[in-house]
């Protein structure tokens, strides 16, 4: 694995936000209603964090080669991903460097998100089995 | 109102067994875009050493979000959940997911913070089979905004 990993482009649209709702249970109003996101105080309806963190998921699983490659994998949610309603919605980047390896051979991946120029996520990491 | 500190510390005894069906696996899979063959086709997903099709790694919560719902919606604990944002999530792997495990999910309120105004609840939830072998464990941080 080299230092900087290929970066991953995820677009986003609001028809992925209603097929994530459905998949995952989580039905929260301010992921499909423009009047209760922009009520709360949003810019309009934002993805789930968590299909956000699916999306990252995809990219250290293609990184790393297979499903069960992946010992930990955690995130920080630290700014919405605004998606308009619109054919193009959104893009999220994911990009990624080796951080270390640790001692039992595993690697360890710094993440990063970014949708618009801004970062999405902070304190991003994955760690990866040794193969 | 603050959220009730002796709430820490405190599980919540096992959750009845959540079935995991192939077809919310192929579902969940569909709907993050992810295509390969493991997360779809059992002869595949065989073929790598899966007992089923496997899981994409953030399939857990579908499973562990409701099961925290016991905690998170008891109104004692006192969580606003129209001021809720996700704050943090965390998984730790022991092994995927595979279609066909039966698992039970233990619910611990590990930590409530104030901070800026703002309270930070971390729920643990430890997913076992129902012999109690570990697969996933997660955590979740909460953030409940302070009235503006």
């Amino acid at each position: 694995m080299s230092a900087e990993l290929e970066p991953q482009t995820f677009r986003i649209t609001r028809a992925d936000l209603i097929r994530y709702a459905g998949a995952s249970g989580d039905f929260n109003t301010i992921h499909w209603s423009d009047r209760i996101a922009t009520g709360v105080g949003l810019p309009g309806v934002i993805a789930h964090g968590m299909f956000t963190m699916a999306l990252v998921g995809r990219a250290v699983t293609t990184w790393a080669g297979a499903a069960d490659a992946v010992v930990e994998f955690s995130v920080r949610f630290s700014r919405p991903v605004p998606v308009p309603d619109t054919d193009e919605g959104t893009e999220v980047v994911v990009s990624a460097s080796v951080k270390e390896v640790t001692d039992e051979g595993h690697t360890r991946l710094s993440l990063t998100a970014t949708c618009n120029g801004d970062k999405v996520l902070s304190m991003a990491q994955a760690l990866i089995r040794k193969r | 109102m603050p959220l009730d500190q002796s709430f820490v510390g405190r599980s919540w005894p096992p959750t009845e067994p959540y079935l995991v069906g192939r077809e919310k696996i192929r579902e969940f899979a569909r709907a993050i875009g992810a295509t390969d063959a493991e997360y779809h086709d059992p002869e595949a997903a065989r073929a790598l050493g899966y007992a089923d099709v496997v899981a994409p790694p953030t399939f857990p919560v579908a499973i562990t979000m409701p099961a925290s719902r016991e905690v998170v919606a008891d109104p004692a604990l006192g969580v606003d959940y129209s001021r809720v944002v996700h704050g943090d999530q965390r998984f730790v792997y022991t092994r995927p997911v595979v279609a066909g495990d039966a698992l039970v999910c233990v619910n611990t309120v590990e930590e409530i913070l104030t901070r800026g105004g703002h309270e930070f609840l971390t729920t643990r939830t430890d997913v076992t089979t129902e012999a109690g072998e570990p697969v996933v464990t997660v955590w979740s941080k909460l953030v409940v905004r302070g009235e503006d």
